[in-house]
């Protein structure tokens, strides 16, 4: 398998498989349908970008893809697995192993510093602390946070270093899919670019599917491969 | 292995060193309620140590016959009023199976000089057995002797407060004292003793043979009190009944008639007063097991803001992987620390105020470990029960609206 092809995703693993997923949010009497019959599939190692307006379902597509919320209809296969009918807990699990998260607002815990919120994914999986630590260095050194300012918290630090620190937070135990959130949405242009550069670091040396949601064309750009939700249906495939 | 409850822990600590003051004023309502569990405590405690004290004070196995009231014209006089009881009937008493000995007293005030001092105390004629019944040992000097007695030797013993009073640092003992002017020599000095449960000086006090007393102070051939001490404190019913018995016949008291005497079983009364002090310390505690209880709804309360206030951070611990027990847990075991750390500045605050009582109070207190050992599993207890809402609650947030809340 050449480079050419390892960026452009593995034909012959299939990651995300979803099958008719639909999403019924039922406000009183109304109910109000999210997502519409939505059928994907993501290859491992695929740069993926979701594009739409507020409001289109992207959000409920992409909470639904990182195991935060389960589908009121339809299957969600995840590395050959359904996981559309788990319980919370396994859900939890899922995340904990599978999947790295980067959002918008950062999403840090304020009073825990650095490397303890790196730490945190390795905490759940109950791995002992001494590990942790050593994990945790790795994660922060390949996203270029600078050892000494491991132990700061996240408030004493830059929006595009706390933004970073999220991306060593989600690799940290090895996640094979990291969904992002609009994760330039409070960045500045060049940090922008800065950290898009680091999320194509990760994909191509690490092979990690990566699921990007954004408004945002020029980092959409970065994503191999593109999707835009409108009404709760993928109008581009 | 792995310790991730101490991580926990230290993570529950991290979290109220950022906002102490918070965590201050959540905790005091448990600091007050263990205070105040272990400063009653320990004044109930102490209040039974004073009263097996004072029924050791009262003498081994002590009843007490007063003579009984006089009613005259229908006017009904007091207990000790009668002149019936005699230095005989004392000497009849002591033969009795159940009785092991006896004293007979009469108890005068009286002014009592030495050159230019005087000092006026309560003068008490009594027999030779007095230290025995009394419990009440001489430590300087010696009591009279039963020859002493029978002749109405002119001897006394002196408390500690009369031997202060009118002789200073001097040792007192072989001087010449007057009571009533008759001369006395000082031959003891009875160990001090303090206060008893009334608060009277119990050393306050000269004692002088009986006899002395009826005939050259009081002149007169009644008694007005007989100590008698029983064999053991299971015949303390039965010499009281022995006694009864005797003291009717010598009066010759015809069935029908009331006594005219009186017996006291001071063993009974003061386990009476030593019961009713227990209840009296279980009452008190219990009123502070109630603030106690309030301070663990200050808890549930401060918990339930935090969880509110924490909603994000639930909700990233849940998305990188915490599941419903590891928030639960989380919160538990922070709830718990709070009220832990509550209790354990509680006990201080209570052991210093069970010490300041005992300084600056004539309440005696006593500190066992029991009460603090309570206080640190019911403390925790608070914590767990009323943490155990607001944890639930947080728990079983919806991880999508968890990460969403600002």
């Amino acid at each position: 398998m050449n480079d050419f092809q390892k960026n452009n995703g593995d034909d012959n693993i299939v990651v995300i498989n979803l099958e008719h997923i639909g999403m019924i949010y039922k406000t009183g009497i109304i109910n109000y349908e999210a997502l519409k019959d939505i059928n994907l599939t993501i290859y491992k190692g695929e740069f993926f970008s979701i594009m739409g307006a507020s409001g289109s379902g992207k959000s409920t597509l992409m909470n639904i893809l990182g195991c935060l919320d389960k589908p009121t209809s339809g299957k969600y296969f995840l590395e050959g697995m359904d996981v559309s009918k788990l319980d919370k807990d396994l859900l939890a699990e899922i995340r904990n192993k599978k999947i790295g998260f980067v959002f918008q607002g950062f999403n840090l815990i304020q009073r825990l510093s650095v490397i303890e919120n790196v730490e945190l994914p390795l905490f759940y999986a109950g791995i002992p602390h001494k590990e942790a630590v050593i994990e945790a260095k790795d994660a922060l050194r390949l996203v270029d946070i600078a050892e000494n300012k491991e132990n700061n918290f996240p408030n004493q630090i830059s929006g595009g270093e706390q933004q970073r620190v999220a991306i060593a937070r989600a690799i940290v135990h090895n996640a094979s899919i990291i969904m992002a959130d609009e994760p330039t949405g409070n960045l500045d242009s060049v940090r922008s670019s800065e950290l898009m550069s680091f999320f194509k670091k990760i994909n191509e040396e690490r092979n990690v599917t990566i699921i990007l949601v954004t408004h945002e064309p020029v980092v959409a750009a970065f994503a191999k491969k593109h999707i835009i939700v409108k009404d709760g249906h993928i109008v581009n495939d | 292995m792995k310790f991730p409850i101490l991580l926990d822990i230290q993570s529950a600590f991290k979290t109220f060193t950022r906002n102490k003051a918070r965590s201050f004023l959540t905790t005091l309502g448990i600091i007050i309620g263990v205070a105040s569990v272990i400063a009653t405590v320990s004044i109930g405690q102490g209040a039974s140590a004073s009263v097996q004290d004072a029924i050791n004070a009262l003498g081994s196995n002590l009843l007490i016959i007063l003579p009984g009231s006089s009613n005259l014209g229908g006017v009904q006089t007091g207990f000790g009023e009668l002149n019936t009881m005699t230095l005989s009937d004392a000497k009849a008493i002591r033969k009795l199976p159940a009785v092991k000995t006896d004293s007979a007293n009469i108890r005068m005030t009286e002014q009592v000089i030495w050159r230019g001092n005087n000092w006026g105390t309560s003068v008490m004629g009594t027999s030779s057995t007095f230290p025995i019944i009394k419990n009440w040992p001489v430590t300087n000097g010696e009591f009279f002797d039963p020859q002493q007695n029978s002749t109405a030797a002119n001897v006394a013993v002196i408390g500690t407060t009369v031997a202060t009073q009118l002789f200073g640092l001097m040792n007192p003992v072989g001087h010449i004292i007057l009571i009533h002017n008759v001369p006395f020599k000082i031959i003891g000095e009875l160990k001090a003793i303090g206060f008893n449960a009334f608060g009277q000086d119990q050393d306050d006090i000269v004692v002088i043979p009986i006899t002395t007393m009826m005939e050259k102070v009081a002149g007169i051939t009644w008694v007005n009190i007989i100590m008698v001490s029983a064999k053991s404190k299971q015949d303390t019913a039965l010499a009281q009944n022995q006694i009864t018995a005797l003291l009717r016949q010598r009066h010759h008291i015809p069935p029908h008639k009331p006594n005219d005497f009186y017996v006291r079983n001071l063993t009974q009364i003061a386990q009476t007063a030593g019961s009713s002090a227990q209840i009296f310390t279980i009452l008190l505690a219990a009123v502070a097991a109630v603030s106690l209880l309030v301070g663990g709804i200050g808890i549930m309360n401060i918990m339930l803001v935090s969880v509110t206030e924490r909603t994000k951070e639930i909700g990233i611990r849940m998305a990188v992987g915490a599941k419903k027990n590891d928030i639960l847990k989380q919160f538990l075991i922070e709830s718990s620390v709070l009220s832990l750390f509550g209790g354990i500045l509680g006990i201080g605050l209570g052991i210093g105020i069970s010490d300041l009582i005992s300084i600056i109070t004539p309440l005696k207190t006593i500190l066992t470990i029991e009460p603090i050992i309570i206080s640190i599993i019911f403390s925790v207890g608070v914590g767990v029960f009323f943490g155990f809402y607001p944890a639930y609650k947080a728990s079983n947030l919806n991880p999508v609206e968890a990460l969403r809340y600002e």
